[in-house]
């Protein structure tokens, strides 16, 4: 079973966390200044690179604090 | 001590194993190969044996040559197949351990290692058991990502292992020679007959040996054929992952020289579990099959429960040499865990029956099982579903407590509902920023009902939060999303607002809360709280602390039937006690969440997870009114003016009026659209429905049909539109 390193507890079990999708996509500052195009790429469209990613995990069985991540995909 | 096998009694020693037994007593024959009939003997000495299968008890296809004697034992012969036994009434544990180095296999060499290694060291073996041996009788059938490894002891009991550092000293296997009639009883492998004390009658045999490699190639190792002892050997590095002894190739003799002899090739035994000949082989390279895999698949070499350990080492031998190539260019097939069968029952271990999932109940359950409750899960929580009186059918249960509720007085247990302790300075700016309705303008001591939308616009939850003092809000949640909730508060609040200065707790099992629901509610409760009970000094949404019954109590004016509602929140470990306390105050009427659907229902109040699925936003429900247009933002809200969701013909909820009952989930024409939730209602004396129907809100009036039901498109609420039964029975 894969380890996930937690900042905060350190190596655990990966059942532990939850993932939360593609780090460092912002929640818009002014969300009603934004087009309808603009309002779907943040809603809808993340990137799905093969190689090194950046995610949200959070360590739900843990001490329930969200981190961000670098997988790589290969 | 004594045994049976195979209905006859026989004399064993201590520690011996069954196999050694039989041998010891003359047993050379005894069993029978699973495909052809042919009669087999123990083979071997070890967890490769491919001949000698027993059932002892419940426990089918177990190897003899692993079997621990024990008096009494019966074992029977099993050819190939044998026999599951319910109840297994067998205890299999499960234990996580963590180690600095795990080594696998407790010969020579795993021994060398194990002494003068520090930290926490684990040496486990299949086969042996003594003081050095830290994981006696235990096999290793896993290696996988990280260095966790599965081992299996005695059967019985699962370890679950994170290992620093593995050592790999797994030994090897002696293999058959290739030659007629390979398989009789009496012909065992050399080091067998060894370990059984060269007993008369015995003929040892030898065609060398093979690592077992099984481990090294699940955690991702590479193989290269060693030519010397003509087998496959670890290859290259792992991380944290070590080979010694015999496993490499080292201390193991030289193969005796290899070639299939003349003579008749269907009796020259590959795999003898499979019953798979030379014979085999032939017709599937015949047949075009060149790849070491393909041949396997041909021949089923390999896919007994001993998985080939005795022969895929000479499958490859002999596929080479039919095909004139050298083994080393055929590779070998894949290795897969676990290395020796595993029963799911051992995997499962204590995690079946009443513990395969954790039950949740009430504090006030025992008197739900008392009065005759039947149940249905709400998640892991049992809730009762309804209450019948001797005979009476689940429909005319739901329709005597619908009426109890709409005409007298009736009590359900809403405990489970999930309840969030929300408190800060900030408390208020995080709730307008979560719901799509605000919670600024809400004075302590009221409560108020708030949907939540997903920044896509759609109804992730609902429920009333309840301003129970300065910067502290209880919030409820659906049973169901309790959980769900306090990630997604937790989500924003540590992501997004960690400016937010807001903490959250939950307390859904801090409170037992029972909603006492009727016209008669106010009667019923008046001689229990000193809390004024009248509209005026109470009005609807409005919170009061006192006594219900002399137990502290937090009572909120909330109405999920439309009626006259109280419900009383109180410490969990006195939910009981209130319980009774407001049955002894006179007749009152249980009802489950069958009926509080009903009710629920013909007030065309939605459930989340009924009515939406994850494409329905508030609007769609009809409850543009929750939707505030005053706040600067919440999540959800730029959502809801994407073209999407502002379109016209999108799905809204209305009411049907079938001629008969429909069935949830039947979709509507002309639609598009389907039923959500159907019902028969005492109040309205017809069954009736809610439906998502696409314009839905244009085309009441209109006829469509659910299975070929015709059925009336009506307002989504279908009793007392005006609100009039909110404050008790109308004048």
């Amino acid at each position: 079973m894969l380890q996930v390193r937690c900042p905060w507890c350190g190596d655990r079990d990966v059942t532990e966390f939850s993932y939360g999708g593609q780090a460092e996509v912002s929640y818009p500052a002014d969300p009603a200044a934004a087009s309808d195009e603009d309002w779907a790429q943040f809603l809808f469209f993340r990137d799905n690179p093969k190689g090194l990613f950046k995610e949200r995990w959070v360590h739900t069985h843990g001490c329930r604090r969200w981190f961000d991540l670098e997988r790589d995909t290969r | 001590m004594r045994f049976v096998f195979a209905g006859k009694q026989y004399e064993g020693r201590d520690g011996e194993t069954l196999a050694a037994a039989l041998v010891r007593n003359g047993v050379l024959g005894g069993f029978i190969s699973g495909y052809r009939g042919r009669p087999r003997g123990v083979y071997c000495a070890g967890e490769e044996e491919p001949n000698a299968l027993v059932q002892i008890g419940s426990r089918p296809m177990q190897r003899a040559t692993l079997v621990e004697l024990e008096d009494g034992l019966v074992a029977e012969p099993v050819a190939g197949k044998g026999r599951l036994v319910a109840p297994d009434t067998t205890r299999y544990d499960h234990v996580h351990a963590h180690c600095d180095v795990l080594i696998v296999g407790a010969g020579r060499s795993g021994r060398a290692i194990a002494r003068p290694a520090g930290g926490r060291v684990l040496l486990a073996d299949g086969l042996l058991d003594d003081e050095e041996v830290t994981l006696g009788r235990t096999w290793v059938v896993g290696l996988y990502e990280g260095n966790y490894a599965l081992a299996v002891e005695r059967g019985r009991r699962l370890w679950k292992i994170r290992a620093r550092h593995v050592v790999l000293a797994t030994g090897a296997h002696e293999r058959p020679p290739v030659f007629a009639d390979n398989d009789r009883p009496g012909l065992m492998l050399a080091s067998a007959a060894e370990r059984y004390g060269n007993p008369a009658g015995v003929t040892p045999v030898s065609g060398g040996w093979s690592p077992r490699v099984h481990l090294w190639s699940q955690a991702g190792g590479r193989l290269r054929w060693d030519d010397r002892i003509c087998a496959p050997v670890p290859d290259g590095t792992l991380p944290n992952v070590a080979c010694m002894g015999r496993l490499t190739g080292d201390r193991l003799p030289d193969a005796p020289p290899f070639g299939i002899p003349d003579g008749d090739e269907d009796a020259m035994f590959v795999d003898l579990e499979r019953d798979a000949t030379v014979a085999d082989v032939r017709r599937a390279i015949k047949a075009g099959l060149r790849s070491v895999e393909h041949v396997k698949r041909y021949t089923s070499i390999g896919t007994g429960s001993d998985q080939g350990k005795l022969g895929n080492v000479n499958a490859i031998r002999v596929a080479a040499e039919l095909l004139g190539v050298h083994p080393g260019e055929l590779g070998t097939t894949t290795f897969r865990p676990p290395y020796i069968p595993v029963s799911f029952a051992l995997l499962a271990g204590r995690n079946r029956g009443p513990l395969y999932d954790p039950v949740r109940v009430t504090p006030i359950h025992p008197w739900h099982v008392v009065h005759g409750a039947v149940f249905e899960n709400v998640g892991q929580w049992h809730r009762p579903r309804y209450f019948p009186r001797d005979g009476e059918s689940m429909d005319d249960a739901v329709l005597r407590e619908c009426t109890a509720a709409r005409e007298h007085v009736a009590i359900q247990d809403v405990s489970t509902l999930g309840k969030i302790d929300v408190q800060g300075p900030d408390a208020a700016e995080f709730l307008n920023r979560i719901y799509t309705n605000a919670f600024d303008t809400l004075a302590v001591g009221m409560c108020r009902y708030g949907v939540m939308c997903k920044a896509d616009g759609m109804v992730l939850d609902d429920g009333v939060v309840m301003h129970v003092g300065e910067e502290r809000y209880v919030c409820t949640t659906t049973t169901g999303n309790a959980a769900l909730v306090l990630a997604w508060m937790e989500e924003w609040l540590q992501t997004e607002w960690p400016n937010l200065r807001v903490w959250l707790a939950s307390v859904t099992e801090q409170y037992a809360t029972a909603a006492i629901v009727g016209p008669d509610a106010r009667d019923h409760l008046a001689g229990l709280t000193d809390i004024p009970l009248d509209a005026e000094s109470f009005p609807f949404m409005a919170i009061r602390e006192g006594e219900v019954g002399g137990i502290p109590a937090r009572v909120c004016r909330v109405s999920f039937s439309g009626e006259l509602a109280y419900e009383v929140n109180v410490d969990g470990r006195r939910g009981l006690e209130l319980w009774a306390t407001v049955f002894a105050a006179g007749k009152i009427t249980p009802y489950g969440t069958e009926a509080m659907h009903v009710l629920r229902a013909e007030k065309g109040y939605p459930i989340v997870g009924q009515e939406t699925d994850g494409t329905v936003t508030p609007v769609d429900l009809g409850m543009d009114w929750i939707v505030s247009k005053r706040k600067r933002d919440f999540l959800g809200m730029r959502s809801l003016s994407r073209s999407d969701t502002s379109r016209a013909d999108r799905k809204h909820l209305v009411g049907l009026l079938p001629q008969e009952r429909v069935a949830e989930g039947a979709q509507l024409v002309p639609g598009p659209g389907h039923v959500t939730s159907s019902y028969q209602s005492a109040a309205l004396g017809r069954p009736f429905a809610l439906a998502l129907l696409a314009r839905g809100r244009e085309r009441i009036g209109e006829t469509v049909h659910a299975d070929g039901v015709a059925a009336e498109v009506v307002e989504s609420v279908l009793y007392d539109r005006e609100g009039a039964r909110r404050d008790g029975r109308p004048a």
